[in-house]
């Protein structure tokens, strides 16, 4: 009579559709249109080719460091494509292929790794924020975007992302269970590529799965192939789907890997094996894809060839776009730092500005006197 | 006279943290990725190999999570020395500092310590992303209970360093980044600690006085250095250190020789640590001032993102014409 076991109803599940070597599970396949797949995955091809060049950008001096996000394509895509233009996206920093989906220019994601706060205004037309350092903090902005959606009464989602590591913040467990209680729609994504930075997760957490977590927040959790495009799409459709018929939140783990380094900045031969690495490699999730349509007719190999060049040029464009942008009198301008900062503008930073100018027109003139520095600028860096 | 070593300010963190775990068995090392990784900075190089998972740490992603347990490991006997891998994001982790490890020996009235070391890298001038370059000194240094230091260089980051971490209250250790592999300087073999709570005056001088800490430190002492080869002045130069508690006696000891007073720092102005020195030397040394006080800082804004970092930044040429303006006035 005294002790008991107390039933936990919440089981989770394990979803793969389409497998490394392009088999699919014809019974869970999605029915989504050509046009549908295709799109799909001109933008994981374009998130990856991006992620590519902008590493070069990196290695050459021509872009600061950043989170590369090769391999988190199908967890991206397969969770964007299962919302709609109104519904809200807030990602953290390795969803670009899902940020291209959602219409950030090329331009403005490589401005934002080039330094530029022009770089993190969202498109229009879409209810998306810019990339979130912080980690897991975002995810209680979806929680209370979520709550609005509710308050409002308006039939929409917030999707949002974290790594793996991340979920060891408070933020994260107080967004779930926010999100919970107040049967906000969120769909928690999870992207597991299994480190933060050199961690692993066996190290992050004392459990079996990520996805198990939003047992203790009752809420519905599942793990999924991260590398499947289509079983990324199906666990998101369906949380959303709930989610909008007023069931509250889910947390989808994708389970991948990062192809590349954590940014640009470190070496993850420290921390990662090469056998382990190699697997995994084997895993990726274009390649797959590629196959599938194929087979399916969805596109030929002609098609795919034409489809990656044209990629390339629109790569090629974007990254001249945003070197004119650049060099622009707009976002050259050092002034614009105290533009934005308040509604209104304050007398005290109204001063601040107008020391900054007459300081820039000293050097100025300086200049031009020949009246040369080049000794005391140099220490400041 | 014992010997000096040669070494850049990352290598100086890691002789100090080496040393630190080798004599004292109730030091500990902990943070995100300061193990196999050797932390982001490769600051802890070495550390894990030599002294083991059990006193070298790599936690969970949490800073709350960190700063929170090494209290509870100090109070239990342990000195933690922890790593946040950014100072942006100790944010995290402000409530335990502030809350807790600022407070338990006042409200035990002596009895329970936190011994700990909250260390972080901090400040601009290395093209990083955004919330990776703010100094947010003057937050921390506002907490009372806390104690916060910043070196300038490789000599002061090793004594200091050893100096928080023989300390028996909490101490917030900023490490200004961009001097991390900047320039090399001779760090004695044998172990110093710099009193914390003490300034140091680097260059004596007549005219005007000089203060500064961390990287603009290094700026301040550019922009000094040009001056006095350029133009006929004299100039004292202190480096703060210790911003919590403050060394005002040194600076108004200066200033009554000087009469003349910039104060230069990166973080930003309003109720920054520049308005602190002010009201002191207003409050002990006001009739010796013969020009008002500049401060050359960083503006009332977030950091820019880099491509806009050096705008933001005191370089030389804003001290020196700081300097100039003050000697004149
Ligand atoms: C609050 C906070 N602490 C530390 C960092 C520094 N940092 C950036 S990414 C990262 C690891 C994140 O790992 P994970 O959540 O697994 O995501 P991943 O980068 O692997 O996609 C860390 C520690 C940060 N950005 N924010």
């Amino acid at each position: 009579m005294p002790r008991k076991p107390i039933e936990i109803t919440e089981k989770i599940e394990y979803l793969s559709i389409l497998d490394e070597n392009a088999n699919v599970d014809a019974k869970l396949e999605p029915k989504l249109d050509n046009a549908t797949l295709k799109k799909m995955y001109r933008f994981m091809l374009l998130g990856r080719r991006t992620d590519e060049r902008m590493l070069k950008m990196q290695r050459t001096g021509r872009l600061g460091t950043f989170p590369q996000a090769s391999g988190h394509e199908a967890v991206s895509i397969g969770s964007v494509s299962a919302i709609e233009k109104t519904d809200w996206h807030i990602p953290a920093y390795r969803e670009l292929a899902g940020m291209l989906y959602r219409g950030w220019s090329l331009e403005k994601i490589i401005l934002y790794w080039n330094g530029y706060e022009e770089g993190a205004v969202p498109p229009e037309g879409v209810n998306d924020l810019p990339y979130c350092v912080p980690v897991a903090s975002q995810l209680l902005h979806a929680a209370g975007v979520g709550m609005a959606m509710n308050i409002k009464g308006d039939k929409k989602v917030a999707l949002t992302y974290f790594g793996d590591g991340s979920s060891s913040e408070g933020d994260f467990h107080e967004a779930l269970n926010f999100a919970s209680v107040f049967k906000a729609p969120v769909v928690f994504v999870c992207q597991n590529n299994q480190y933060a930075i050199s961690v692993p997760l066996s190290k992050q957490m004392n459990c079996k799965t990520l996805a198990q977590r939003a047992v203790a927040y009752g809420m519905p959790g599942i793990k999924v192939d991260g590398n499947d495009v289509l079983a990324m799409y199906v666990a998101t459709k369906e949380a959303v789907d709930r989610a909008k018929a007023g069931g509250g939140p889910t947390l989808v783990e994708g389970l991948t890997y990062r192809f590349t380094p954590h940014t640009t900045a470190d070496d993850p031969k420290r921390y990662r094996s090469e056998d382990e690495s190699k697997e995994w490699f084997g895993k990726e999730p274009l390649t797959r894809f590629a196959k599938y349509l194929q087979n399916k007719g969805v596109v030929t190999a002609k098609e795919l060839e034409e489809m990656e060049a044209e990629v390339d040029a629109e790569i090629r464009a974007g990254i001249e776009r945003s070197e004119t942008l650049s060099k622009s009198e707009e976002l050259m301008n050092p002034l614009a730092m105290f533009d934005y900062l308040y509604g209104e503008e304050t007398e005290h930073l109204k001063a601040q500005k107008e020391e900054l100018k007459q300081y820039l027109e000293h050097k100025k003139k300086g200049k031009k006197q020949q009246n040369h520095t080049a000794h005391a600028a140099g220490s400041a860096k | 006279m014992a010997g000096t070593k040669e070494m850049n300010m990352a290598k100086a963190i890691n002789l100090a943290l080496h040393e630190a775990l080798e004599r004292d068995e109730n030091v500990v090392v902990m943070g995100e990725d300061v193990g196999y990784d050797e932390g982001v900075f490769r600051i802890t190089e070495g550390l894990v190999q030599k002294y083991g998972e059990k006193r070298v740490i790599d936690t969970p992603l949490a800073e709350a999570g960190i700063m929170g347990t090494a209290i509870g490991m100090s109070i239990y006997g342990l000195r933690p020395v922890c790593e946040i891998q950014f100072s942006d994001f100790a944010n995290y982790a402000f409530n335990q500092m502030e809350s807790h490890a600022a407070r338990f020996r006042n409200r035990t009235r002596g009895q329970i310590k936190t011994p700990l070391v909250m260390r972080m890298p901090s400040g601009g001038g290395i093209r990083a992303l955004e919330h990776h370059s703010e100094s947010r000194e003057a937050t921390w240094a506002h907490v009372p209970g806390l104690k916060v230091v910043m070196p300038s260089g490789p000599r002061s980051a090793r004594a200091l360093l050893h100096s928080a971490i023989q300390d028996d209250d909490a101490v917030v250790f900023y490490e200004p980044k961009s001097l991390y592999r900047l320039f090399k300087e001779e760090v004695p073999d044998e172990i110093e600690t710099f009193p914390i709570g003490k300034a140091q005056v680097v260059k004596e001088g007549k005219d005007l006085t000089v203060v500064s800490f961390g990287a603009s430190f290094r700026v301040a002492l550019d922009a000094v250095e040009t001056l006095e080869e350029d133009q006929d002045v004299s100039i004292e130069l202190i480096d703060l250190l210790s911003i919590s508690p403050m060394d005002h006696a040194t600076i108004c000891k200066s200033v009554e020789k000087t009469g003349r007073l910039v104060v230069v720092h990166e973080g930003p102005r309003n109720l920054g640590i520049a308005a602190e020195i002010i009201a002191r030397v207003n409050e002990n040394a006001f009739l010796s001032l013969e020009a008002p006080v500049k401060r050359v800082t960083g503006y009332d804004v977030p950091m820019p993102y880099f491509s806009k970092e050096q705008f933001f930044l005191p370089d030389a040429d804003k001290v020196a014409l700081a300097c100039m303006e003050t000697i004149k006035f």
